[in-house]
């Protein structure tokens, strides 16, 4: 289950990558760093961690990964991140919540909404988080570099 | 000293391409601040929203206005924006070269042909199917379900000019395919092999750029996107629904 978890990751971040028009160079990276988010989050979920914060904790790790490769490569961070996401997205929610409304069962839509939505906030959550630690670490080591 | 209306033309053109191809609200307004910076103009207004930039070199002059049409996701222009604004920055180009660079960038054909974006659409679909736990006899059909939609999309789009009804009929034709292969007894939940091949055309970076914008206080550029998101989630719910209520 694991590796097949891992190939399908990979390779839809990458195609997804390829759809988003990402330089070509980058594919792979964008594949690896999807991979990478997805393994986390299924992992995680698996070990019965509720999918909310799960979805927190995985896209925290994709935002610092694509924010170590966008300083490397000196490119901007959403060429990696805005792949990277992707398999988190609650497309499969959005799609239950739609499909319940529907057959008319308001309750269960609205509920399953309303954790789509949660979800998606939960991604933008992790990115800000890393980006601000990011931003803490860099004033940390201009402070420290204007004391010297 | 630069010409105050070719750095002008410079940064709405610098706004323009990064806010139409998929840069957050925040960058391109961080990078168009930063290119009259470099030009010794410490003192520029820009306003960013999904729909249009404002852009004003100092206080008292004009405000400049571009209007942002249409939106899509090309990370390459990006990027390529972004090398020229480093360039910029570090004195390499001057607003001219510049700014004939950016428009060779606008018109740049895009990277990917037509064919190998389907092809990874195609392909996308199925591995998703199978990260939501669908087995791998959903993924043939996930395939074809969700190239073929992918493919109505492109095509759909440059027919209708709106954006939404080619999203409609996409859905339409995913529910279409996914639900009569699936009478015919080709792939397991049918469920799933909806999920993966939707997921194309489902508006996940604008949803998180939505939330992500909102957060960062750009509050009309959140709602926007926010807006033009429920909008297209709502597209493709209501395509497979309507497959839902005939099969």
């Amino acid at each position: 289950m694991w590796i097949e978890y891992a190939i399908a990751s990979f390779f839809a971040s990458a195609a997804f990558g390829i759809i988003y028009q990402a330089p070509r160079n980058t594919l792979v990276k964008c594949g690896l760093v999807g991979m990478v988010g997805w393994m986390i989050y299924a992992f995680l979920v698996w070990k019965e961690v509720d999918s909310v914060p799960a979805t927190l904790i995985a896209s925290f790790v994709i935002a610092l990964v694509s924010q170590t490769l966008a300083r490397r490569f000196k490119t901007p961070m959403i060429i990696f991140s805005v792949p990277g996401i992707i398999p988190l997205v609650p497309g499969s929610l959005a799609y239950d919540a739609m499909r319940n409304f529907v057959q008319n069962d308001y309750s269960a839509a609205t509920s399953i909404a309303a954790k789509a939505f949660t979800i998606s906030g939960a991604i933008a959550f992790g990115l800000v988080f890393s980006e601000v630690l990011n931003q803490i670490i860099k004033k940390v080591k201009q402070t420290k570099a204007q004391v010297r | 000293m630069e010409r105050t209306e070719d750095l002008i033309e410079l940064c709405l053109l610098m706004g323009k391409i990064m806010q139409q191809n998929g840069a957050e609200t925040y960058r391109v307004e961080d990078t168009m601040t930063r290119i009259a910076q470099s030009f010794g103009r410490d003192e520029s207004q820009s306003y960013v929203t999904p729909t249009g930039i404002m852009f004003t070199i100092s206080p008292g002059a004009h405000a400049k206005l571009v209007r942002v049409s249409a939106r899509e996701t090309n990370l390459e222009k990006v990027n390529l924006a972004n090398d020229v604004s480093r360039k910029i920055a570090s004195g390499e180009m001057s607003t001219h070269v510049a700014y004939k660079e950016l428009r060779k960038i606008e018109t740049s054909p895009t990277d990917y042909s037509v064919l190998m974006q389907i092809i990874s659409a195609t392909l996308a679909s199925g591995f998703f199917t199978i990260m939501f736990q669908g087995s791998w006899y959903d993924f043939l059909p996930a395939c074809l379900a969700g190239g073929l939609g992918f493919i109505a999309l492109i095509n759909f789009i440059r027919l209708f000019e709106i954006k939404f009804v080619a999203e409609f009929v996409a859905s339409l034709l995913i529910g279409f395919t996914a639900f009569s292969l699936f009478s015919f007894g080709i792939g397991k939940e049918v469920d799933k092999i909806v999920v993966g091949s939707i997921m194309p055309l489902v508006p996940g970076l604008l949803i998180t750029n939505a939330v992500r914008d909102l957060m960062a206080g750009h509050l009309i550029s959140g709602l926007a996107k926010g807006a033009e998101a429920f909008l297209t989630a709502f597209a493709i719910g209501a395509g497979i629904a309507v497959m839902f209520a005939l099969f």
